[in-house]
């Protein structure tokens, strides 16, 4: 079986966020950059789980500069056989989405993964794009996957308030979100064999983004905490209905 | 036209889709036009969707939506938005929202935003607020196509009656055949709104000690009128249902009230939570970090602070 996991760079979730450059660019200084968890942990997870079980392969995609390859090798550490990274910056949900389905309409995968969303832009944009251009089924938070058959996928979705269980034939396109598999710490072996692993640059298509960063804001400092005698909830109900008016 | 695509469950327009319905008002309001809606299947209250203003209703109930298939619905949003020549489509940033915004927005060659919290600006081009990084911040994001895409969180607007029902038009649609099969739909309790929803959210986190204590979150919420949630450790251990989780691995929640029970405010917590507009905060440990993202704070036992603030509220409402 043949096993994509599209991966993305984002800060990590404790980064403390500023901007520069007329508030349209991420102020980089002092920030870790990490895989975007939900691609590390559930995604590339469940896809090497599926590959121990079924065979084939699990081949990591990136589009990014090649300081992220970091990144990449990690995945590659965590247990991915090969990887490919497109040279352009990534700007949007539609510019990315578009790179990689681009990369896949020339080669051949039976599911391709992504995390269900980014923790930076929580767009979750980037699977139902390249599920249209590729034609192919999008199954969306995805807790559970189990393959019943070489070709043949039962999924569990989240939605509000429950689950949803589909049956499904490859090739699909999946977004995993928790649940899905559990995380993975790559061991001195992953890390050692990661560096001889086939990274692959690939030339980027032609494209010009559909949207663009206007400016970016920090939300208004919030007012300092106001601490309720709890022997006193009828002061608490009260202050709820008159001061801020929500019940 | 701004096209909204109107989500329905059990057979009625959901809370969600009527926001997204007074959000295409609002925005066809600002670009001169008018606001319709895309019923796909069936609603008994379906000419409502025009109290919060939709000047028609279009509908098409094909069986085929009787199901969600994100390459059918897609398919079908798209051929409407074509055929009625959409300027702007709206969607409720739901779970089937989200599923659809990316698909729908690449047929129609469209840039799309998801998530908005605010009416377009549209003074100059077309932009849209959302949040990002896990709310820390925000950022306004220009579309630069004839078509524009948007899913709109829920909570983001107060929805006001701005019209008066409306007629309901069959649209026809070249429906696909199924990619996928749904073999099972597991809900529970159909009469609770569901979190991203929900106005008011009590939850509960370790404090609490064991599940067999919930009846005192359960007992607030109940005289709230509120969707009751937990912090990650808790669905973890199977306290309660995974889908009960507000949190970065959760669900993203922004209610107007949201109660946090026993629940310290790890930054992933936080991130789930932090757009709720007042937060209370109950938690015997003075430096529980939660502290400092709330409203009201109480810093006291649990057990006992709960049921005093549910016999405080009963007697209000009294």
């Amino acid at each position: 079986m043949k096993l994509l996991v599209c991966i993305s760079k984002t800060p990590d979730t404790t980064a403390k966020i500023a901007f520069n450059g007329d508030n349209t660019k991420l102020e980089t200084a002092g920030i870790t950059f990490i895989m975007n968890p939900y691609d590390e942990w559930y995604a590339l997870v469940k896809a090497i789980e599926i590959q121990e079980k079924w065979g084939g392969s699990v081949s990591v995609l990136h589009v990014g500069p090649s300081e992220n390859d970091s990144i990449i090798r990690k995945a590659l550490a965590i247990g991915a056989t090969d990887a490919y990274r497109i040279d352009t910056e990534a700007v949007s949900a539609d510019q990315v989405a578009f790179q990689m389905a681009s990369f896949i309409q020339q080669h051949a995968f039976d599911i391709i993964f992504t995390g269900k969303e980014t923790i930076d832009y929580n767009g979750a944009e980037v699977g139902g794009r390249m599920a249209a251009q590729l034609n192919f089924p999008f199954i969306s938070f995805a807790s559970h996957l189990e393959m019943v058959a070489e070709n043949q996928a039962i999924v569990k979705r989240d939605m509000e308030g429950g689950t949803e269980t589909i049956q499904v034939n490859t090739p699909f396109v999946v977004s995993a979100a928790k649940g899905m598999a559990e995380q993975r710490i790559p061991n001195m072996k992953g890390i050692m064999t990661a560096k001889s692993k086939p990274l692959n640059v690939v030339t980027p298509q032609e494209y010009s983004p559909k949207i663009n960063i206007v400016s970016h804001e920090l939300p208004p400092a919030k007012k300092a905490v106001q601490y309720i005698d709890p022997e006193n909830m009828a002061e608490l109900a009260r202050l709820l209905r008159e001061e801020a008016k929500v019940i | 036209m701004v096209l909204v695509f109107v989500e329905t469950e059990n057979g009625k327009v959901r809370k969600a889709a009527l926001e997204a319905v007074y959000y295409g008002y609002l925005t066809a309001q600002k670009l001169g036009t008018s606001c319709q809606a895309l019923l796909l299947g069936n609603a008994e209250d379906a000419t409502s969707i025009g109290l919060y203003g939709a000047t028609l209703v279009h509908q098409n109930d094909s069986i085929s939506f009787n199901f969600f298939d994100n390459q059918i619905y897609s398919a079908a949003i798209a051929q409407a938005a074509k055929k009625l020549e959409a300027s702007v489509v709206i969607l409720s940033h739901s779970s089937n929202g989200k599923s659809l915004i990316g698909n729908i927005a690449y047929l129609l060659d469209a840039g799309s935003v998801s998530a908005a919290i605010d009416i377009p600006e549209t003074d100059k081009g077309f932009s849209v607020r959302k949040g990002v990084y896990s709310s820390k911040a925000l950022v306004n994001i220009e579309i630069n196509t004839p078509v524009r895409v948007v899913s709109v969180l829920g909570n983001s607007l107060q929805i006001r009656v701005v019209g008066a029902n409306t007629e309901v038009q069959s649209i026809s649609l070249d429906v696909l055949q199924p990619g996928i099969k749904v073999l099972s739909v597991d809900k529970l309790q159909s009469n609770v709104t569901p979190l991203p929803e929900a106005e008011r959210v009590v939850s509960g986190g370790r404090g609490l000690k064991g599940p067999e204590n919930w009846g005192i979150v359960e007992e607030l919420a109940d005289v709230l009128h509120a969707t009751t949630a937990c912090s990650r450790p808790v669905s973890d251990a199977d306290w309660r249902p995974h889908h009960e989780h507000v949190g970065q691995t959760g669900i993203a929640i922004r209610p107007n009230l949201y109660i946090a029970i026993g629940i310290s405010g790890a930054i992933q917590h936080l991130a789930g939570v932090n757009n709720s507009k007042t937060i209370v905060v109950i938690n015997k440990d003075p430096e529980a970090p939660f502290f400092k993202s709330a409203n009201y704070g109480v810093v006291g036992d649990l057990f006992e602070v709960v049921p005093k603030l549910t016999a405080a509220i009963k007697n209000l409402n009294a």
